[in-house]
């Protein structure tokens, strides 16, 4: 192939903090970019993925040193702020991440696109006008004249691949780009995106899932604490990974993983002796139980005109995990929000081991409150900003009569205990935790009253594939050892395939098809369930 | 907020506190004392704010008005936020049919300017202290009512209400444990920056004639009267004037102090 469109050698980013400790963010990585490939970088959060993307357009913010960074013939070593807003959007664009965010709401997206082409305003709304069409973003010249908002969140997604090619750059990088979109949108935006190599473009994707990564790169490098541990052909790392840490992220994909076989296996690379014999998957103990721990009736919401959910029937046997798929917006959360009585039905019945629970007074079920716990997908959010880990537990465990009573503290470490996090956190405050940390302590918080059934709302979505891998482990063991059911909702097929006995797809406020997790996944009959599974990436590493 | 300043609010409302409650420690002279053969000194050692048309001392006059001018800023505000409150809890939690009612009312008052609310109010209880209390109290609850609806309600519909809901925590231990603590921060400094803005009114009332009537040392009335010597005797408002702003930045940096040492 012709030169390297990006050639960087050794490149370090140096933070400076506040009490003036430095951190370096990235060690001496190289890396090159050709026209017509894709380069995918991955890595968990806190890898320094992100900022050595951001070093391509000169936005780190940090100290820069490299012994080479070229960009398309240009020696980025030393530009000044002028120098390099001449290459961003020009030479090197960025599709950002948020969709939502990225995108001023009161101003038409053609002019959100085409603001940064010279000539007049008719010529740049053509210009715009192509970048949709060439996005193919349907009936671009309506869509044009709208505002984000009343967008679709793929139509948005397309309007920000548009932006970021308006000036026809030579290297685009998408940070995290299909991160938090659902099955079938990331499927169009990978498309989009894997299409960009056919315009001879050089492009860098960068991601902490490995499976999004592998649909469009040729090669990957893998980051962790600011070095790359290993890099190489897609195909190559994919099948024969070399170091632990991609073999660590290899396994961490539930996808087409057995039930209760563990995703996560970090003690195996501190113990050279131990083998993947020690963590041979787990028997699957459990008997099938006659017993219904959830029983949904006829379930009906609307909002105003809007039917929310409608006649939604479903029930989930006890110590069994019944997954909830669906796109959002389909009604999954408003499901759960009546199933744990936070919303009152329209219509239907939610029985708890065959008692009625709602709709009724809160009165009248609060002895049934204590078989029923709940998991949110943001635990910060749902913890009380002024207490610390003690504080979160005490009070769960005291009925919410006391957060300080220091009786409490030997049940308040036993859950810690439960939950594989160390007791030394008891003081902190949940901000302090990492993300993995926080959705621990919201488990534990919601083991306090010992319940027999937990729904999960998107309990692993704002995770690392790593740190989801943990928590879906913990999950699967806290079944086995206490008989749990679980109501599992997610948009992600191959987390619910992973973790369910039984599969229940819903979209539009209907429940279109329940099934055993093999006959969704794998002989889906309902037309909506067989374009989401289809829609879903291949994976055979 | 940096330590300096802290420590500059703390010093300032320490001040003004000992001005309100023992102005004598700071001015020992009779604020009311008249003597006509010094009128209209300019500023000097012996009258640091100088005189007034009937030869009053200034500065004595603007230490002994603090108590006046806090006493109405301080009811005001609690009588505008406990109004406030009130109807804040009762749209929160009442019944749907409550909260569109009282926010329907809260709109039409809205929709008029809060002085001139507080004008209709003093045109029907006459002027005086009590009735300038009442009216910018009065004003200023609408304002008030709709913040504490809105971080009512947001608190209720929190993930972290529904957590507790989900717990099984009762009514009232939700109301304890979460609610009244995370509303309390923002009471503060809702009440702290309100001061502030009642104390502007009041004198705003004074210098309109409808507030504390002369000859008792308001800072809002000795502007007004300042106003006809203006041309040469530029101290008679300046002072009062600057004794108004310092307070209701004072209490606004006060505000501010703690809000942020809540995060």
């Amino acid at each position: 192939m012709n030169t390297p469109a990006v050639e960087i050698q050794n490149l370090s980013v140096t933070f400076t903090g506040p009490d003036k400790t430095r951190v370096e963010a990235v060690k001496n990585i190289s890396l090159t970019l050709t026209r017509g490939k894709a380069l995918g970088i991955v890595g968990e959060s806190g890898s320094g993925k992100s900022v050595t993307a951001r070093s391509l357009l000169g936005l780190t913010g940090g100290h820069v040193t490299a012994d080479t960074l070229n960009i398309l013939g240009t020696d980025a070593t030393r530009l000044t702020e002028k120098q390099w807003r001449a290459i961003r959007g020009t030479k090197v664009a960025m599709i950002l991440q948020d969709a939502l965010n990225s995108l001023d709401p009161l101003r038409p997206i053609h002019r959100e696109i085409a603001d940064a082409l010279p000539g007049s305003r008719k010529h740049r709304k053509r210009a715009a006008v192509e970048a949709l069409h060439a996005v193919e973003m349907p009936a671009p010249i309506l869509r044009a004249d709208q505002r984000s908002p009343e967008l679709s969140g793929g139509m948005r997604q397309r309007a920000l691949i548009a932006q970021a090619m308006i000036k026809n750059p030579a290297v685009v990088v998408a940070d995290e780009a299909t991160t938090a979109l659902d099955t079938r949108l990331t499927r169009m935006v990978l498309d989009q995106l894997a299409e960009l190599k056919d315009r001879g473009i050089a492009f860098a994707m960068i991601s902490h899932d490995l499976a999004q990564i592998a649909q469009v790169a040729d090669d990957i490098i893998v980051m962790r604490h600011g070095e790359i541990v290993e890099s190489g052909p897609t195909k190559q790392l994919l099948s024969d990974p070399q170091h632990d840490y991609t073999k660590q992220l290899l396994a961490a994909i539930p996808r087409g993983v057995a039930r209760f076989a563990p995703l996560s296996q970090v003690a195996t690379f501190d113990d050279t002796t131990a083998t993947f014999e020690n963590f041979k998957d787990p028997v699957d103990v459990r008997e099938p139980s006659d017993i219904s721990a959830i029983e949904v009736h006829g379930l009906s919401k609307a909002f105003g005109d809007h039917a929310a959910v409608f006649g939604v029937s479903l029930s989930v046997p006890q110590g069994s995990t019944l997954g909830l798929v669906g796109e959002s917006g389909s009604g999954k959360t408003t499901t759960a929000r009546m199933i744990l009585g936070l919303e009152r039905p329209d219509q239907g019945s939610v029985r708890i081991f065959g008692q009625h629970f709602a709709p009724a007074k809160e009165s009248e079920r609060r002895d049934l409150r204590d078989r029923l716990g709940a998991i949110y997908q943001d635990p910060l959010a749902s913890f009380d900003p002024r207490y610390t880990t003690s504080q979160i537990l005490i009070n769960a465990l005291s009925d919410g009569t006391t957060s300080r009573s220091r009786q409490y503290l030997k049940r308040a470490r036993e859950l810690l205990d439960l939950v594989e996090l160390n007791s030394s956190l008891l003081s902190r405050s949940p901000r302090e935790l990492s993300g993995g940390q926080r959705q621990r302590l919201a488990i534990a918080r919601a083991l306090a009253p010992t319940p027999d059934i937990l729904v999960l709302d998107e309990p692993v979505s704002a995770l690392d594939v790593s740190v989801q891998a943990t928590v879906l482990d913990l999950l699967d063991r806290l079944q086995l050892e206490t008989r749990t059911s679980y109501l599992f909702i997610t948009h992600d097929l191959a987390v619910v395939e992973h973790m369910s006995d039984r599969i229940a797809v819903m979209t539009q406020g209907e429940l279109v098809e329940t099934g055993t997790a093999q006959q969704i996944m794998h002989a889906p009959s309902h037309p909506y369930t067989q374009q989401l599974i289809a829609a879903a990436p291949d994976w055979n590493p | 907020m940096s330590r300096t300043a802290r420590i500059f609010a703390g010093l300032f409302v320490g001040l003004i506190f000992i001005a309100a409650l023992f102005p004598s420690l700071l001015a020992p002279g009779d604020p009311l004392a008249v003597n006509p053969s010094e009128a209209f000194q300019t500023p000097s050692l012996q009258h640091p704010f100088g005189t007034d048309e009937s030869g009053r001392d200034v500065y004595t006059r603007v230490v002994h008005g603090t108590a006046d001018s806090l006493t109405i800023g301080l009811a005001a505000t609690a009588l505008g936020m406990g109004i406030a409150i009130l109807l804040g809890v009762m749209t929160a939690f009442g019944p749907r049919w409550i909260d569109s009612m009282i926010l329907r009312l809260l709109e039409v008052l809205y929709a008029i300017p809060a002085l001139l609310m507080a004008l209709l109010i003093i045109a029907f209880t006459g002027p005086g202290t009590t009735p300038a209390i009442i009216a910018v109290g009065l004003s200023t609850a609408p304002g008030y009512s709709r913040l504490i609806r809105t971080h009512l309600r947001t608190l209720v519909n929190s993930e972290m209400f529904d957590a507790a809901t989900v717990l099984g925590h009762s009514r009232w231990h939700k109301i304890r444990n979460h609610l009244i603590p995370n509303t309390l921060s923002t009471l503060l400094a809702l009440i702290t920056l309100g001061i502030g803005q009642a104390v502007i009114w009041a004198s705003a009332l004074s210098f309109l004639g409808l507030g504390t009537p002369p000859p008792a040392p308001e800072w809002g009335a000795m502007l007004a009267n300042g106003r006809t010597y203006l041309h040469f005797a530029w101290w008679l408002t300046v002072f009062p004037g600057a004794a108004i702003v310092t307070i209701a930045a004072g209490a606004t940096l006060l505000g501010r102090t703690a809000t942020r040492s809540r995060i």
